[in-house]
């Protein structure tokens, strides 16, 4: 299937990742619980524990079977807390070799579905593996309608996943295979129609390849669904990141947890923006040494629309194969509003970057502007390709109108879809934010 | 520019919560942000952001509207002395009308901005820059002899009664502008209609009545060429009367996409086929008038351009639109044609369909719902 998508932006950033990789074996790393939405961490471990590759970490108190474990080897140093006392990283501190726990080798062609899923959820495989509506983990008592796997990145300076799976055929299959026992319906893999994807997505056997072309965001898994299978009141639909169908195929090829992958480090304020090959949980101190520029910057883990703000010696998302580094915009700019800055990136023709539309900008973290009331209308909708009204979604959201949030389609969203919208929004609006509540609202009116 | 930094930041401690002159903290905010974009930086969400905000949208329309303004002033000027049958060269009558019109701008920005600063500070929010186009629409829509304690009166009314008491900029229902003229139209009628009051400081021997008045009585042969009323060398509002100002304001505003093209282009399809029905069914002569000439007379381009395109009291959904559009120039052609009281069904047309477009919206967005609800069944 050919899907074009019309409505979107992209945004065209200095300091796309070079396609060089090299190994990275950081001296930290971190489990951040806070990425796992919805999850309230019960910890089996504490400080000072040694713990192997796979070992468990902690359990979710309201679904005890879903368990996240260690992504490496070595001795817990650290349970750091926030405010409140929530779980902020859980710090590891990694040995010289990894050592694997063992959870078999296995053929999934060959097993049954429960045995897939208790072998997913004891490897800590599980949390990868997310759900719509709500996107969080999934829940290993659906039958999903469909699983869907996007096979590229269309956010400003993403990853090339084609890199990520190269030479990862068989491991990639075998994740495949696994996964066509967790659902009744399809696997949908949506590659690039641009591009010329890797053979390791094009040859993949038992699942639908669905080619998109167009702007961001086409790469995103809720467009994706949108155009092919939406998702209706009571339908369930998994997704999850190619990098982790191979982490799939590796518990399965060779019985451990191998969280091994590429972490693309970009932005204007790396010297020299490359891939580094390490593992789940990486620090990214060692990333930024003598790679990162002077100026006062931001460190993000993922990017620069949906990523998660870190310090310079925090660590990579679990959901996250990106670290962008940009600089901050703590600065005050005379007549900014006014005069017609060719640094700036607008969406609109009221600015000149509609002019030059191939250069790449480099952005700050200014606001340029203050917070509004909504005002203009009909701009979301150019970046928003699906059939769905975004502004008044947004505005049940607010009021927090249930009947009216599931009435405009929120099943069918989530903050990643809404991060164009906020990009563009002429009031500064916090759209991702105002998403989420209405997500979290939403699923505990359903439980 | 440094200088002017460190003045904001020498009174800055001084304003802010706590300090000596608290009360003028919004006033401050306002003036600081005119000059400087604040170092404020995204904390939630996307990291980066577009470099558009509300001030350089606003500014857009403000500038959409300068020829329209400049074209008024000269105007004013050039019937001043027309009616005293002097003919004077283009800067005279500039003058003439730049200091009528002037006034009319600066007690217009005064008192509405007045307002909404001590709304701004007294709900804590920043001070909006909707004013920043209402306050120059308001004097685009008057005679030029209007009396200034009326514009200040009107602007009030409008600011507190036709935006604030909904919650400020983005939560009006009907357009601000629209407002203080339709105050006055009701409140003072001599000072805002009939054919004494569109040309300033008129001979009495002279006629001023503009297209749409001699159209109402029935004079239509003494209705000006179209060219004139093209290029706009006729009575009326300040800033109605020049088609070509007027479309120059429409092009920037459609280029940038400010405006929507959907609302524009859906008002004067919607007036040309009711001006084209009437043609057909020709009872009277108003019905005869060319259906092309309601586009050019009047108060009509202007209110398509500038006042049925704020998106605030406009639909907010794109079908909405082209039905908003459709309704406002359908009504306004037949309220002129069918309404002895008022010649002009603009203002009221777009009024009017403020108050629906909420209606409009509810339909288009059931209508997504129903879509969705039978996507499940099937």
């Amino acid at each position: 299937m050919m899907i074009k998508i019309k409505k979107g932006l992209d945004i065209k950033l200095v300091g796309e990742a070079e396609k060089i990789i090299s190994k990275l074996k950081p001296n930290s790393y971190a489990i951040k619980p806070t990425d796992f939405i919805g999850v309230f961490p019960k910890m089996l471990v504490k400080q000072g524990d040694t713990v192997k590759a796979g070992s468990p970490l902690f359990f979710d108190k309201y679904r005890d079977n879903i368990q996240f474990t260690s992504p490496i080897s070595g001795k817990v140093t650290e349970l750091r807390r926030g405010a409140k006392r929530v779980l902020l990283e859980i710090k590891i501190e990694p040995d010289e070799q990894i050592v694997y726990e063992d959870f078999g080798k296995a053929n999934p062609a060959d097993q049954t579905r429960e045995y897939i899923i208790e072998k997913l959820l004891k490897s800590g495989i599980w949390p990868f593996i997310r759900q719509r509506p709500y996107s969080v983990i999934a829940n290993p008592e659906n039958d999903p309608k469909a699983i869907f796997i996007s096979a590229f990145d269309s956010n400003p300076l993403a990853p090339d996943y084609d890199l990520m799976v190269h030479g990862k055929g068989k491991v990639f299959q075998t994740g495949i295979d696994a996964l066509t026992k967790l659902t009744s319906g399809k696997i949908h893999l949506n590659v690039n129609g641009k591009d010329t994807p890797s053979d390791v997505f094009t040859n993949s056997k038992n699942v639908q390849i669905n080619e998109f072309t167009g702007p961001h965001p086409a790469g995103n898994i809720g467009t994706q669904i949108a155009h092919i299978d939406p998702i209706n009141k009571g339908d369930i639909v998994w997704y999850l990141y190619p990098q982790d169908v191979i982490t799939i195929g590796n518990l399965f090829f060779e019985g451990k947890f191998d969280t091994t992958r590429l972490i693309a480090f970009t932005g204007s304020e790396v010297i020299k923006p490359t891939y580094f090959k390490t593992q789940l949980g990486a620090c990214i101190d060692s990333m930024a040494e003598n790679n990162v520029s002077d100026v006062k910057k931001r460190f993000i883990s993922g990017n620069v629309l949906t990523g998660d703000k870190v310090e310079r010696d925090g660590f990579v998302g679990s959901y996250h194969s990106q670290v962008t580094v940009i600089p901050e915009g703590d600065t005050h700019e005379f007549f900014g509003w006014l005069i017609p800055n060719p640094k700036k990136h607008s969406f609109y023709r009221s600015a000149l970057s509609w002019l030059t539309p191939n250069k790449k900008f480099k952005l700050n973290t200014n606001l340029n502007g203050g917070g509004r009331a909504f005002v203009m209308t009909g701009q979301f909708e150019k970046v928003f390709p699906m059939n769905i009204f975004p502004m008044q979604l947004i505005k049940s959201i607010m009021i927090e109108d249930i009947d009216a949030m599931e009435n405009l389609g929120i099943y069918e969203v989530d903050e990643a879809d809404f991060a164009l919208c906020e990009y563009i929004s002429t009031s500064k609006i916090n759209i991702q934010e105002i998403v989420r509540n209405g997500l979290n609202l939403m699923r505990k009116e359903m439980s | 520019m440094k200088v002017i930094r460190k003045i904001l930041d020498d009174i800055k401690p001084n304003v802010q919560k706590g300090g000596k002159f608290e009360i003028f903290h919004s006033a401050f905010d306002a003036v600081e942000t005119l000059f400087f974009v604040p170092d404020k930086v995204t904390i939630k969400g996307s990291h980066i952001r577009d470099g558009i905000d509300m001030k350089r949208t606003m500014i857009v329309v403000f500038i959409a509207l300068i020829p329209a303004l400049l074209f008024g002033m000269w105007n004013v000027g050039f019937q001043h002395f027309k009616s005293l049958g002097e003919t004077v060269t283009l800067w005279p009558a500039f003058w003439y009308g730049f200091w009528k019109v002037l006034p009319i701008v600066i007690v217009t920005y005064v008192v509405g901005l007045g307002i909404e600063i001590i709304f701004a500070q007294k709900r804590g929010h920043d001070v909006n820059e909707g004013f920043f186009v209402s306050g120059i629409l308001i004097p685009l829509v008057l005679p030029p002899d209007i009396p200034l304690w009326m514009v200040a009166v009107a602007t009030a009314f409008a600011v507190i009664i036709g935006k604030e008491v909904f919650g400020g900029t983005g939560m009006n229902i009907l357009n601000p502008a629209l407002t203080a003229r339709a105050f006055l139209f009701f409140a003072y009628p001599s000072f805002m209609s009939g054919d004494k009051v569109w040309i300033s400081d008129k001979a009495d021997a002279f006629s001023g009545a503009t297209p749409l008045g001699d159209a109402l009585v029935g004079n239509f042969d003494k209705l000006p060429n179209p060219m004139d009323m093209i290029t706009g060398i006729i009575p009326g509002s300040i800033g109605e009367t020049s088609i070509i100002a007027i479309s120059i304001g429409a092009l920037i505003l459609l280029f940038t996409g400010v405006a929507s093209w959907r609302i524009l282009f859906s008002t004067i399809a919607g007036a040309l086929i009711m001006g084209l029905l009437f043609n057909l069914w020709g009872y009277n002569d108003y019905m005869n008038l060319p259906a092309h000439y309601h586009l050019i007379m009047g108060g009509f381009a202007f209110g398509a351009v500038f006042m049925a395109t704020d998106p605030v009291t406009a639909s907010q959904t794109n079908k909405g639109k082209y039905i908003y559009g459709f309704l406002i120039g359908l009504l306004a052609v037949l309220i002129r044609v069918f309404n002895p009281a008022y010649p002009e069904g603009m203002m009221l047309a777009i009024l009017l369909m403020n108050v629906f477009a909420p209606l409009i919206d509810y339909y288009v967005v059931a209508s997504n719902i129903n879509k969705r609800l039978k996507r499940v069944k099937a």
